[in-house]
């Protein structure tokens, strides 16, 4: 079981509480975790990353484990904290602006 | 009673207000989708239950919203906008070449017969269509293909396709606007595409003031009764076309600045219409502090200032291109959003004026639907 935190405006939308549990098979990447997400709510499709080339919104961060994945190949697995449920992983708007 | 829906779309979410016909106390619900940005919320003329809102924040990006119930629960529908073909270029800012890239959705416009077939101007520029109440949406590719595109290039607002008029008369033919590209026209309904941008001069944002394309119309409109008539409020200059957009001419007559965003024509009397004058396109408010709303009787050229309840003093808001409306009351009601917040009534076709409310946030589009 995967833990899945959203932010307030992707919880609202999802209609969802500020976190989520998905189950996936396999290794657990953020790719899988995020293809997940999206097929349980559809309408969080497109608000995270692109529609069509799946790249990362530019205001959008993905955390972890005091980390930052952002930036990480989408097919490296997470670490182990995250695939256990231990720990949640985070989807998050970067602060500039508002 | 029959009464009014006026739909309002702004910075920070969307605003129904509803009151009867007398347009005096007046219903606020909201805000709905709080901390999105709306840039619009529209009905369908045929299914007033019927809402399509525009909604996008730069962290999310763009969602399409539905309302079957006349904005009380609305539903996400698709967002995928796919340029289709070859994505080409237009200019940057700088006169550079830049390849079209989807920014967001700045206006939708149902169709005259069918509520579940819309129409949404996007940023980049460019037409989508959908026929199935916004569950998919297909580019009209004439548009952008029109052979002209290499030379459109952003408004200070982006490169948005702002504006969708529907001729009546005629369901093939379709007016759009583009900052900054100017009109086009459709006659088959959205296949091929043709400018109408003759007679706009346009000397301080072109190096040919009198070039086929790249005119900064800020927004069009026609009465239904006269569909070949359109006016035009340009960046600088209010025009008007007499044979569907062929040729232009400047109706900006005695208004104190010929530049502003809107431009609207009475519900019941084609050649009354309405602009708001807004000092110059460095200074984004209206002439004076004052903010008046200007009706032409004539079609244009001959213009009074509407005041009555108006701020006369010390008023810096701006009022943007898709923040006006009129509604179809035996008495044709006339409203206006600004970025003050504030959303102006007029029941009396612009003699008098009240606030219905005074601190949204910046008001970015205004709609209202005549309920029977």
């Amino acid at each position: 079981m995967i833990r899945v935190r959203l932010p307030y405006h992707l919880r609202n939308l999802a209609g969802t509480g500020a976190e989520v549990e998905l189950e996936i098979d396999g290794p657990v990447t953020q790719r899988k975790v995020l293809d997940a997400l999206e097929a349980r709510y559809p309408m969080l499709r497109g608000t995270m990353r692109d529609l069509t080339t799946h790249q990362r919104r530019p205001f959008i961060r993905f955390f972890a484990c005091q980390e930052d994945l952002s930036n990480d190949d989408v097919d490296a697995a997470l670490p182990e904290a995250v695939a256990t449920g231990c720990e949640p992983y985070l989807v998050v708007g970067s602060m500039a602006g508002g | 009673m029959a009464g009014v829906r006026v739909l309002v779309g702004t910075k920070k979410g969307a605003f129904v207000l509803t009151a009867d016909g007398a347009r005096c106390e007046w219903k606020v619900d909201g805000p709905h989708f709080a901390g999105w940005e709306i840039y619009h919320v529209t009905g369908s003329p045929v299914d007033q239950n019927r809402l399509y809102a525009s909604q996008s924040t730069g962290w999310f990006g763009q969602l399409i919203q539905r309302s079957d119930d006349g904005g009380v629960t609305w539903e996400p529908m698709n967002n995928e906008f796919v340029y289709e073909g070859d994505v080409g270029t237009h200019l940057f800012f700088d006169g550079t070449p830049r390849p079209w890239e989807f920014k967001r959705v700045w206006h939708l416009e149902p169709s005259l017969d069918d509520p579940d077939t819309v129409y949404a101007g996007v940023e980049d520029a460019a037409l989508f269509k959908s026929t199935d109440g916004a569950a998919g949406w297909s580019e009209l590719t004439g548009l952008r293909g029109h052979g002209s595109g290499e030379k459109w290039s952003p408004g200070a607002g982006g490169m948005g396709l702002h504006t969708i008029v529907l001729d009546p008369s005629n369901a093939q033919r379709m007016y759009v606007a583009i900052s900054a590209a100017g009109v086009f026209r459709t006659d088959d309904g959205g296949n091929t595409w043709s400018s109408k941008n003759h007679g706009l001069v346009s000397p301080w944002e072109l190096p040919d003031p009198d070039a086929e394309v790249g005119h900064c119309v800020h927004r069009i409109a026609l009465h239904p009764a006269n569909p070949s008539t359109l006016y035009m409020q340009k960046h600088w200059d209010v025009n008007r076309s007499d044979d569907g957009g062929e040729t232009w001419y400047e109706v900006s007559g005695n208004l104190p600045s010929d530049f502003g965003f809107v431009v609207d024509v009475h519900a019941h009397e084609p050649e009354t219409i309405y602009v708001v004058p807004i000092k110059s396109d460095s200074e984004h408010f209206p002439p004076d502090g004052r903010l008046r709303v200007y009706r032409s009787r004539t079609g244009g050229n001959e213009w009074e200032a509407l005041t009555n309840g108006l701020p006369q003093e010390h008023c810096y808001v701006d009022v943007l291109r898709d923040s006006m409306a009129v509604d179809s009351l035996d008495e044709c009601g006339v409203y206006f959003g600004t970025t003050g917040g504030q959303v102006y009534c007029s029941p009396d076709g612009g003699d008098t004026w009240s606030a219905i409310v005074r601190d949204l946030p910046p008001v970015y589009s205004v709609e209202v639907q005549t309920l029977p």
